[in-house]
């Protein structure tokens, strides 16, 4: 269990701000995730927390110890990277045990530990291999027990499940998301996809240009997005946003739905819908289409739950609606919503 | 049903490639079959420079060879050399390659000069090292001399004006090393910083992440990973100082009195200068099942080297 506190952390290379002027703590045995599209700075700043780059302004702490200029072997934190980074010349236990070797554990207790975390991990079979004579999903499984044979008070993961294919990564995320609360360690885990990040995170760290854009649980983050970058980056669809004035308004593609289907007690708002296309996808269908004057026109998505049976089709004009209380509004040069977000 | 026309003989990839690799096994044939057969002929005969003729003699000419102590201290040296120049080759190529993994200004000039003897025809650079290594003028010595290291009764290295680089048995042997080094020092290096280069990066920082000191880094990842390129690149010197003629030619003549004479020489010297072809076959095919020997390591070090 530990607690990593990031103080005013920068990091330059050259004139190009990676990581800009970033505050964060994460609360003891969460699974944090750090989100946001590539170049954002997420990568660099976990690097940091490792120890393998070192910060150009500002302070890391571990537990209350700072620990910005020390090396990685002293902070107590395992990483797992995005390529797994396993030594191909040593079999997995070897690969396993190599942790523990290079701090002077004794072998008997080495051959124990190795076991233990092999046995987490369901790999004990696997243990005379050669990384390469493994699969994708076996090979992540052995980086991520080299990382928890030290015991280690933060666990950091580079993306780790993109290398994998679209069907195992869904697995592995819900057995790494089992096997940390199972374990209890303080874990930071970047990537890019926003849907890994819902669904993995505590809470989330969205990032944009090396800036922390807003921090928050996935509901938080979702349903009250602190600017128009997070409202637009997480959600698939994003978030349509409208409006030409001082002031955009933002709705979700599944809060924008025909009028009829609407049962809203504070009142809605609707818009004639000009449909240019549909698609169908089974669980539900999108639909997109015009907003608005003609000369104002703006594109946006609904999303309709299958359960709306509806007759749609292009071409047609309908009138469709949102709930006020699904309206959010965001000031248009800041991009800040302007909305009281609930605590 | 219509079937397409077969295409021109410029379509079938099969006699194509027998077409492109026909001039290469013409060449492997009639400049290195050829000659080695005709060593094998001639070892076997009693043939000299004076009359070629092929007369069988059995394996005299082996057994003659074996007898004669120039030879067995042909075949010595042959091994020393080799086998000192490549283990010194190897270190000081490794040093090299590591400094120039890292970014330095002025690293163009580094690398200009490392890839500087590479480049001289062999005999032109072992003729520049006649004059650094010359009995009255060596630069070298008038460097010791200024620095105190030579010439006084208290010097390191002697009261003499000057080390006879070239003429004192062990000097003359070190200087052939010497050589040897300095003209594989380039092929070497660039060999090793391909290995090295090859390393991915985040295998060495998740080393250091597992809380590995740069010198253990260096034992547990970086040469095990290397290994198999490093031993190409100490199999291509061996192979190129077991059968190189030009330094010891150049330099000494095998000399002082054979001191530093190699196969290679001796058997110039014995074949061709003396005129005794059989004898400097023989002497020559000694070489053959050594050097094949190390041709097939070199090919199966090839093959292991892969990283992932």
């Amino acid at each position: 269990m530990a607690q990593v506190e990031i103080k005013g952390v920068s990091k330059l290379f050259g004139e190009v701000k990676a990581v800009d002027q970033v505050d964060l703590q994460t609360n003891e045995g969460e699974f944090l995730v750090l989100l946001g599209p590539s170049g954002c700075g997420k990568t660099t700043l976990l690097r940091m927390i490792a120890g393998i780059e070192e910060p150009t302004a500002g302070d890391i702490l571990i537990n209350e110890q700072v620990v910005t200029h020390l090396p990685p072997r002293m902070r107590n934190i395992a990483m797992v990277f995005q390529s797994y980074a396993l030594y191909p010349h040593m079999t997995v236990y070897k690969n396993i045990a190599f942790p523990l070797k290079t701090q002077g554990v004794e072998k008997s207790a080495i051959k124990e530990k190795v076991q233990w975390a092999a046995d987490m991990f369901g790999i004990g079979r696997l243990l005379d291999r050669k990384p390469r004579e493994l699969s994708g999903g076996e090979r992540q499984r052995v980086a991520l027990a080299r990382a928890m044979v030290r015991e280690p008070s933060v666990f950091l993961l580079d993306e780790p499940l993109s290398n994998l294919d679209a069907l195992l990564r869904a697995s592995a995320r819900e057995e790494l998301r089992q096997f940390q609360k199972r374990v209890g360690v303080t874990t930071i885990y970047v990537t890019h996809d926003q849907v890994e990040a819902m669904g993995l995170g505590d809470r989330i760290v969205v990032m944009s240009k090396g800036k922390i854009r807003q921090v928050g649980t996935p509901r938080e983050i979702y349903q009250w997005p602190a600017d128009t970058f997070v409202a637009t980056f997480v959600g698939s669809p994003p978030m349509n946003l409208v409006g030409d004035d001082d002031v955009q308004i933002g709705f979700r593609p599944e809060t924008f739905l025909p009028v009829e289907f609407l049962k809203a007690d504070e009142g809605v708002v609707s818009y004639p819908f000009e449909v240019t296309w549909l698609e169908y996808l089974g669980a539900e269908r999108l639909v997109y289409g015009n907003v608005g004057e003609k000369s104002h026109a703006r594109h946006v998505v609904s999303r309709l739950p299958g359960n709306v049976t509806l007759p749609i089709q292009a071409g047609q004009t309908y009138t469709f609606a949102i709930a006020r209380s699904d309206i959010r509004h965001f000031d248009r040069i800041s991009g800040l919503c302007t909305d009281k977000c609930p605590a | 049903m219509q079937h397409m026309k077969q295409g021109g003989i410029r379509d079938q990839a099969g006699l194509l490639a027998k077409v492109m690799i026909a001039p290469a096994i013409l060449y492997v044939v009639a400049m290195i079959g050829v000659p080695f057969f005709l060593a094998l002929m001639y070892s076997l005969s009693d043939a000299t420079t004076g009359d070629p003729n092929f007369r069988f003699v059995g394996l005299r000419n082996f057994g003659a060879a074996l007898a004669d102590p120039v030879f067995r201290l042909s075949m010595k040296n042959t091994f020393i050399f080799a086998l000192v120049s490549q283990f010194l080759v190897i270190l000081l190529s490794r040093l090299l390659a590591t400094a120039l993994m890292k970014e330095f200004r002025g690293k163009w000039l580094a690398r200009f000069l490392i890839m500087l003897p590479w480049t001289a025809p062999i005999a032109l650079g072992t003729i520049g090292w006649l004059w650094m290594l010359d009995s009255i003028f060596s630069p070298i010595d008038w460097v010791l001399r200024k620095v105190g290291l030579l010439g006084t009764m208290k010097a390191l290295f002697g009261p003499m004006q000057n080390l006879y680089w070239l003429g004192q048995p062990f000097l003359a042997m070190a200087s052939v090393i010497m050589v040897h080094v300095w003209r594989l020092l380039p092929l070497a290096t660039v060999i090793q910083l391909a290995g090295l280069s090859s390393i991915p990066k985040d295998l060495l920082e998740a080393a250091e992440v597992d809380g590995a000191s740069p010198l253990r880094r260096t034992f547990s990842i970086t040469i095990p990973l290397t290994l198999p390129i490093i031993s190409i690149a100490f199999l291509f010197g061996l192979v190129f100082t077991f059968t190189d003629v030009t330094v010891v030619y150049v330099l000494t003549r095998g000399g002082p009195v054979h001191m530093t004479q190699v196969l290679s020489t001796w058997t110039f010297f014995k074949g061709i200068e003396g005129g005794d072809l059989a004898q400097g076959a023989a002497i020559s095919l000694f070489l053959f099942p050594v050097l094949a020997g190390v041709a097939s390591l070199m090919l199966r070090m090839a093959r292991k080297s892969e990283v992932v």
